[in-house]
């Protein structure tokens, strides 16, 4: 057992492989110990916030501030409102309204704002121009109001009693918070998702999910293909034809139809993620039966079987001690195999919807067809379903590869 | 050629019996699904009404077209005559119009999007993974991670990292349908044209999944035939390593064959799901519709016609594998 252990974990692919799905795992596990919010609490109000980190700006103007001269500090103010593409559009509006190109210069801020000033009109109508782009231009121009301004700005507050409003503070252009004295900074490393909850906490607990339905599906697809395969191949006879017959049909009839039959009867408000998982389990045995019968069938008639049959030693004992130790790598590999295949094909029944139900827990297949439903792929929000198909991949390709480690280990022929 | 009828014989009865029994599962697992369809759809027909006695009416007129009323026996003759009849019975979701009629278009956006692109990533994943055999070295190490890699990936993952990357952002290709939106199908050149455009996308993402997966079976079986004796005895005999070749990937091309016909089911379910994210007319979004829908006659049609579809690709496969494998002859003969 050690020797094998030795070896297996000398195979660089199986070593890589392990290493990718111990990190998914303890994420999966430790994750939840520091985060302690609940995956699915909608948090945002709004769909898909950027990834980013959020500070809370009544607090962060309550802080103390601190004065720091940074030279760069102004010339980023004005870049963060009048980028390039913002230039070009206040350009393109003056030509419009009749300025000739020669005296707008985009790269002069402070002659372009003061042309910008003197020239637009919110009410004129440009002909051509679509009603689209005309709000466009009067949000813009609201945004640059004051942008050149130096000064500070007031805080006021609303007196309860007359209504007045009472000043209470002002914030300096130089002024600065220390992110550690704000109480309320939230970090949302993958942003929100449609529904305005935290992607990463969401994530996790679906990979956590998606990993135990995976198990669960494994493990039932495994003991089942187990059992007939052992029955068929050591009984042979009249059991061996009854099991091969089902063993046949199922393997013609495309696993995924028969998925989708089960799980659109079994109906929504019954399908959870564990029913899910037994739905799988139940319908992807049949490589592992065919595959533990065929090597039972080679295995019977070995020497040290007939000699323990011949010993008068019991079924159970034969199998137990003198099979299954010979086959067992071959079973922990279809293992592995059903574990990754049944993770995809949860992923590919919530796509369908027909995924386990929504309200109690996300899975990976779930995120993926919320993003979907919800075209964050159209709308450019790669954070609500990159990392969720990257997750998928990852499991999926460490399972793999941890596969493939094992293959050559235990079958010679494919060492290099 | 007796043996050959005994051979492909054996492979139709094995496909006749897989059938009825893909029949059986159609017609009872939808049947065992709580809740009642037929009230779904009154709700739907009767928003509005008032009265209790007219829904109940509309209800059993309902009723009385779905043949839901009726013992279990009754509904199987229906469900066969139906079948005979090719239209499938009547679509609850998109009532009157019978299922045949909303399958007929997407089962051909199906079968010309899938069946090339399954047999041309066969075909490439079959050769990459031959050489990574072959060539070993730095080809191989590069090859194999990629290949393991592609073929974890769900394929519909695949189908949104190619749509986002070629249709979002670099806007080569369209993102959705089977054709221009504004267009009405006809024999134009404008039209075949944004079909083509349309098909690039799903097509790809397909092959992309197909070849990973193929490319490792490929290369095992490569690896498994270059060590066996009779390439060393070959190579002693000092025949040319170019026959001995030919050889080695005719024999291990054999179990590939044998491979896609096991397979196909699987492909074509992961290919299904990838439609749908093109919103690809195809099945997997008249598949997606049913459910959404509820329409259990038009889903129980879908998976009845993919596992037709399947299970005439996987019998087209084994002929196929008669014909080339010499031992299958021999067998048989005996």
């Amino acid at each position: 057992m050690k020797h094998t252990l030795q070896q297996v974990f000398h195979s660089p692919k199986f070593v890589v492989g392990f290493a990718i799905f111990m990190f998914i795992l303890l994420a999966v596990i430790v994750y939840p110990l520091f985060v302690r919010a609940e995956p699915l609490a909608i948090i945002a109000q709004g769909t898909f916030f950027e990834p980013g980190i959020y500070v809370n700006v009544y607090d962060a103007i309550g802080s103390p501030p601190y004065i720091l001269h940074l030279d760069d500090a102004a010339a980023k103010r004005i870049a963060g409102k009048l980028g390039d593409q913002e230039r070009q559009d206040m350009k393109e509006w003056l030509l419009a309204d009749g300025i000739p190109e020669n005296e707008i210069d985009i790269t002069n801020t402070e002659q372009l704002m003061d042309q910008w000033v003197n020239n637009y009109d919110r009410t004129k109508q440009v002909p051509g121009m679509t009603y689209a782009k005309q709000r466009y231009y009067q949000r813009l121009d609201a945004s640059l109001e004051g942008i050149l301004a130096t000064e500070g700005v007031t805080i006021a507050a609303q007196n309860p009693a007359t209504g007045a409003l009472e000043e209470t503070g002002t914030v300096a252009q130089s002024d600065y918070a220390n992110i550690s004295q704000v109480p309320n900074v939230r970090l949302l490393l993958l942003g929100t998702d449609n529904f305005g909850r935290d992607v990463l906490t969401e994530l996790i607990s679906a990979t956590g999910t998606s990993l135990l339905i995976g198990l669960v599906a494994g493990l039932i697809a495994t003991t089942i293909g187990l059992i007939l395969g052992l029955m068929a191949g050591y009984m042979g006879g009249v059991v061996d034809d009854v099991v091969m017959f089902f063993t046949n049909i199922f393997t013609v009839i495309p696993t995924f139809v028969l998925l989708i039959l089960i799980s659109y009867s079994i109906g929504q408000e019954k399908r959870g993620a564990v029913t899910i998982a037994v739905v799988i389990g139940f319908t992807s045995w049949v490589w592992t039966a065919r595959a533990v019968r065929a090597q039972v069938i080679s295995l019977r008639n070995r020497d040290h079987v007939s000699l323990s049959k011949l010993s008068g030693h019991p079924i159970a004992l034969i199998i137990f001690t003198d099979i299954l130790p010979y086959i067992a790598s071959y079973v922990i590999m279809a293992l592995i195999l059903q574990i990754s295949s049944a993770i995809l094909a949860e992923a590919g029944l919530s796509i369908l919807g027909l995924g386990p139900k929504t309200t109690e827990v996300p899975t990976l297949g779930l995120m993926m067809n919320w993003a979907m439903i919800y075209q964050a792929h159209i709308l450019g929000k790669w954070w609500a379903y990159f990392p969720v198909i990257i997750t998928i991949a990852m499991v999926s390709f460490s399972l793999n590869l941890m596969n493939t480690g094992l293959d050559q280990v235990y079958n010679p022929a494919l060492r290099e | 050629m007796k043996g050959y009828a005994k051979y492909f014989g054996k492979k139709l009865v094995w496909v006749l019996i897989t059938l009825i029994f893909a029949f059986l599962l159609n017609f009872i697992l939808p049947r065992m699904m709580p809740g009642d369809p037929v009230a779904v759809i009154t709700q739907r027909a009767t928003q509005g009404m008032t009265s209790a006695s007219a829904v109940r009416s509309v209800y059993e007129q309902y009723q009385e077209l779905f043949g839901t009323n009726k013992p279990l026996l009754t509904q199987f003759v229906l469900y066969i005559k139906n079948l005979a009849h090719g239209d499938f019975g009547i679509s609850f979701s998109q009532y009157p119009r019978p299922v045949g009629e909303v399958l007929k278009s997407s089962l051909w956006w199906t079968l010309v999007l899938q069946l090339p692109a399954i047999i041309i990533g066969w075909l490439i994943g079959n050769i990459l993974g031959a050489l990574a055999a072959y060539l070993k070295g730095g080809y191989d190490k590069a090859l194999m991670p990629l290949s393991i890699f592609a073929s974890g990936m769900p394929a519909f993952g695949m189908a949104v990292i190619l749509l986002v990357i070629f249709g979002v952002k670099l806007n080569w290709f369209p993102t959705s349908g089977g054709y221009g939106f504004d267009m009405i199908p006809n024999f134009s050149w404008a039209f075949i044209w944004s079909v083509i455009v349309h098909y690039m996308l799903p097509f790809w993402s397909i092959v992309l999944i197909i070849i990973g997966g193929q490319a490792i079976g490929m290369r095992s079986m490569s690896i498994y035939e270059l060590n066996a004796d009779y390439v060393k005895y070959s190579r002693f005999m000092g025949i040319k390593d170019s026959k001995i070749i030919r050889y080695v990937f005719r024999n291990a091309m054999l179990p590939q064959i044998t491979g896609l016909a096991l397979a196909i089911g699987t492909m074509v379910g992961g290919a299904l799901v990838a439609e749908i994210i093109f919103s690809y007319p195809g099945l997997g979004y008249t598949l997606l519709n049913g459910i959404m829908g509820q329409d259990y006659p038009l889903i129980s049609a879908t998976t009845l016609i993919i596992t037709v579809m399947v299970l005439t690709a996987t019998f087209a496969i084994e002929i196929l594998y008669g014909f080339i494998d010499p031992r299958i002859k021999a067998a048989q003969s005996d």
